[in-house]
């Protein structure tokens, strides 16, 4: 009697019960199961992949900007001579005219805290960004913008995409199931800062546009319908996005698409204060730096408005579903974008599966032709070993990508190496004249030791592949690990045991494997 | 009972005959390989080049190359490529890096949609940005230098130094002639193609492996034998072992070549090679290295440590 330990058998029996366990839900659904089917990758249930990244540069310039006009106003509200501030290349400076005011100086700036450093060079002033400041402004920034993304992609909370942060200033953004790429593209392409900002009377757009000269105070803007119109309009923005209680898509009085927007109480009581205020001055509606229209103001508005302009529905949709969401912190540009239709996703699984299938035949005809019965088992391991690695990637959640399925048939030929080193040892042993018990022991003993120093080095591959590699290449490193692992449980311990059971069972006088 | 033997019971052959003629034709391909690699070049898929792919099936009938061709070039997006892929409905449209930032790329996918759309439908399209392509090319240099390293390190822990020198030349072998496949064959190298490469390198030091703990073994069991003749046995005691699982790999890599659709069929293609490669190498590089070094014959049972001994 060939000795097979209890404990042993009651592992291989716990351990093949729980890929069976995990590995149902994939087959059939039913209702007591346990657990999720395997998550399948982009590539096989289509989706889109954008790497994008979130332009920092952009954000600090403009914090900038805004620190110089914020220090603009207290200067002169503490009565401070000042000449020649500026923001420009990612630095604030300007220069006191009297040295008596610097301690005036330095009572504004101290509001501004630790975020900044402020040098101080002759009598220029220069303040920028603090190294720390830098790091939380990018961070926070990236932050919010994944928080946007999410409302942007999935205002429902149905899609589960995926967005994640990766490195210091780029994000990971996965849509499963999106027909049209471009339409994430369309929702992810604009900023959508909205703001609303009066009209400077003083100059009209065509002039400032032709003499080069705008107004202290105002700024040179195009309008969004690639007229050629121009607007100079007041720096100062009197209501903003952020404001905005919803937005829906909807029609004006002449049944084109426009978008009807509603304020909170901050909002409303600006916008009806500006309004009022200005009853007959045009009001810019300014959306990512281009003026989308500038009705003059009629009367006082107060909570309710709408927004017209040169829109498709499409549009129009899209553009209430941003504005809803709100406006990204920073502009994104996508560094990579992998689309894959849902039409070549389900060819891929289903060709995927055929070759699968086809491989799993082949090599269970060659090694069934080479070891008779003894190969039929380890056939019987190498299906248990195909469910065992189903059943892993169900219970880890990792992503089967088309890569990933070429690994796991890529596994089952490798995996029966274990079983043909194990197989070719007991020929060996039985050659040297020893007895049935002995050779499977001796065989079993000494070709474990090549078993494991073999797999050993072919796990360094796929942890490394795993490491260094993305996508579609980590999907395959997983399913080559786990089937690694996998494979050689099946072999030393699961194949072993049935073999064990068969020479217990028929207690056969010669060995032919 | 029947058994399918490709391999006799016993086999005899003399490895040690045959080694120089083996590295006479890894020297040629060696020489081939890198000579290739430097005047042909790799035909580098947008994943290192940068650039975008457009895989697009046509609506009805059978796709037209030639027609697309005429209808894309003329729009100035520089070098347009355009193969049947898989089927003869379906194209694989590769438009070469363009002038200018991320948003110039993104900008050609949406005008190629436009003017295919309607005869065809876009089933993928990949655009790599010019950052991304430096980075993935870097990543793939370290992840196969890290791996070359990292399985040398093993293979000196678990046996000696002189073991661990043969296995990273075969494993050298197999990658350079690897990368010489792709070079002269112009399949495109991309980052399945790094996958690849990595798991030749686990199938090769695998097998390279076996050999070399039966050659350690081997040393152990015949104390008195010299070391080439302790070489060639174990190559012969594990040479059916060897042949079976190449076999076996190799079958179910035809079933992905010829079943797994056009998308992993340049990658198993690849893997095809490095099976043949691998098994090969651990013979006639890896074993055969070894004969030129004197190898220390390890503990004997007693715990004693024998001399090496020398040959001639």
């Amino acid at each position: 009697m060939l000795h097979f330990e209890a404990w042993k058998r009651f592992v291989i029996l716990s351990v093949f019960l729980a890929g069976l366990l995990f590995a149902l839900p994939n087959l059939v659904s039913l209702p007591f199961l346990p657990g999720k089917s395997i998550n399948l990758g982009l590539d096989l249930r289509g989706g889109s992949h954008l790497l994008l990244r979130a332009d920092i540069n952009a954000v600090v310039s403009e914090r900038l900007s805004d620190i110089a006009e914020g220090i603009r106003i207290s200067l002169r509200e503490e009565k401070v001579k000042f000449k020649s501030l500026s923001s420009d290349n990612n630095v604030v400076s300007f220069v006191i005219r009297d040295d008596d005011d610097y301690s005036k100086r330095d009572n504004i700036l101290k509001e501004f805290g630790d975020d900044f450093v402020v040098e101080t060079n002759g009598d220029t002033t220069r303040i920028n960004f603090s190294e720390s400041g830098f790091i939380e402004l990018q961070s926070r920034t990236v932050e919010q913008a994944i928080e946007i993304i999410r409302r942007r992609l999935d205002p429902d909370g149905t899609k589960e995409p995926v967005i994640q942060r990766q490195g210091v200033d780029r994000i990971l953004v996965q849509v499963p199931g999106i027909d049209d790429p471009e339409r994430v593209k369309a929702l992810l392409g604009r900023t959508a800062r909205l703001t609303f900002q009066l009209v400077d009377m003083r100059v009209t757009g065509a002039e400032a546009k032709s003499s080069g000269r705008v107004p202290p105070g105002s700024v040179l803007l195009e309008s969004s319908s690639n007229d050629g119109q121009y607007y100079v309009v007041e720096k100062r923005v009197m209501v903003s996005g952020d404001m905005l209680e919803t937005a829906s898509a909807g029609f004006d009085q002449n049944n084109s698409p426009a978008i009807n927007f509603s304020l909170n109480s901050i909002g409303a009581k600006k916008f009806a204060t500006v309004t009022g205020n200005n009853i007959g001055r045009p009001f810019a509606i300014i959306l990512d730096g281009l003026v989308v229209s500038a009705p003059t103001i009629r009367a006082q508005i107060f909570a309710n408005g709408q927004i017209t302009g040169d829109f498709s529905i499409q549009e129009s949709n899209d553009l209430a579903l941003v504005l809803r969401a709100g406006a990204l912190p920073a502009p994104l540009t996508v560094l990579e974008e992998r689309s894959i239709g849902p039409g070549l996703g389900a060819d891929s699984i289903a060709a995927g599966q055929i070759a699968a299938i086809v491989g799993v035949i082949l090599v269970i005809l060659f090694i069934v032709l080479s070891y008779g019965i003894y190969g039929a088992m380890a056939s019987v391991g190498l299906l248990v070993n195909l469910m065992l690695i189903l059943g892993a990637l169900s219970l880890l959640q990792a992503t089967l990508t088309l890569p990933g399925i070429a690994g796991i048939v890529l596994t089952m030929g490798m995996a029966v190496d274990s079983n043909v080193l194990i197989f070719e040892r007991i020929r060996e042993e039985l050659r040297r004249g020893r007895a049935i018990r002995d050779a499977i022991l001796a065989g079993y003993s000494r070709a474990i030791a090549t078993i494991i120093d073999a797999n050993l080095t072919t796990l360094i591959a796929s942890i490394l592949l795993y490491v260094f590699g993305s996508g579609p290449v980590r999907g395959f490193s997983v399913t080559l690990g786990i089937g690694i692992i996998t494979s050689l449980f099946t072999a030393i311990l699961f194949t072993r045991m049935l073999i064990v059971l068969w020479i217990n069972a028929t207690k056969p006088k010669t060995l032919v494997i | 009972m029947f058994r399918l033997k490709l391999i006799p019971d016993n086999p005899s052959f003399i490895f040690l005959n045959y080694f120089k003629f083996g590295f006479i034709f890894s020297a040629v391909l060696i020489v081939l390989s890198i000579s290739s690699f430097l005047f042909q070049g790799l035909n580098l898929g947008i994943d290192f080049k940068g650039g975008t792919l457009i895989e697009a099936k046509s609506k009805s009938g059978k796709a037209d190359v030639q027609q697309l061709r005429n209808g894309l070039q003329g729009n100035s997006f520089g070098e347009v490529s355009i193969q049947l892929f898989g089927g003869e409905d379906e194209v694989l449209i590769r438009i070469q890096k363009q002038e200018g930032d991320e948003q110039a790329q993104i900008k050609v996918i949406k005008e190629v949609n436009l003017l295919i759309s309607d005869k065809y439908t876009v089933r993928r399209t990949e655009f790599v940005g010019p950052t991304i392509g430096a980075e993935l090319t870097q990543k793939g240099i370290l992840a196969v230098i890290t791996a070359l390293i990292a399985i040398m390190i093993y293979i000196w822990f678990r046996f000696e130094w002189q073991y661990s020198i043969a296995a990273i030349l075969a494993l050298s072998h197999d990658v350079i002639s690897t990368i010489g496949f792709f070079a002269i064959t112009s399949f495109e190298f991309n980052l399945a193609t790094i996958a690849a490469i990595l798991t030749i390198s686990g199938y090769s030091i695998n097998d390279t492996v076996v050999v070399f703990d039966r050659i350690r073994e081997n040393f152990r069991r015949y104390k008195s034998w010299k070391q080439n003749d302790i070489i060639n046995k174990s190559l012969n005691e594990t040479l059916s072992r060897t042949i079976m699982t190449s076999l076996t790999t190799a079958l179910a890599l035809i079933a992905i070549i010829v079943f797994g659709g056009p998308v992993l069929r340049d990658f198993s293609a690849a893997m095809l090679w490095g099976v043949f490669i691998g098994t090969y190498s651990s013979i006639f590089i890896a074993a055969g290295v070894l004969t030129y070094v004197s190898l220390n014959r390890g503990e004997d049972d007693n715990g004693n440590v024998s001399k090496p001994e020398f040959e001639e």
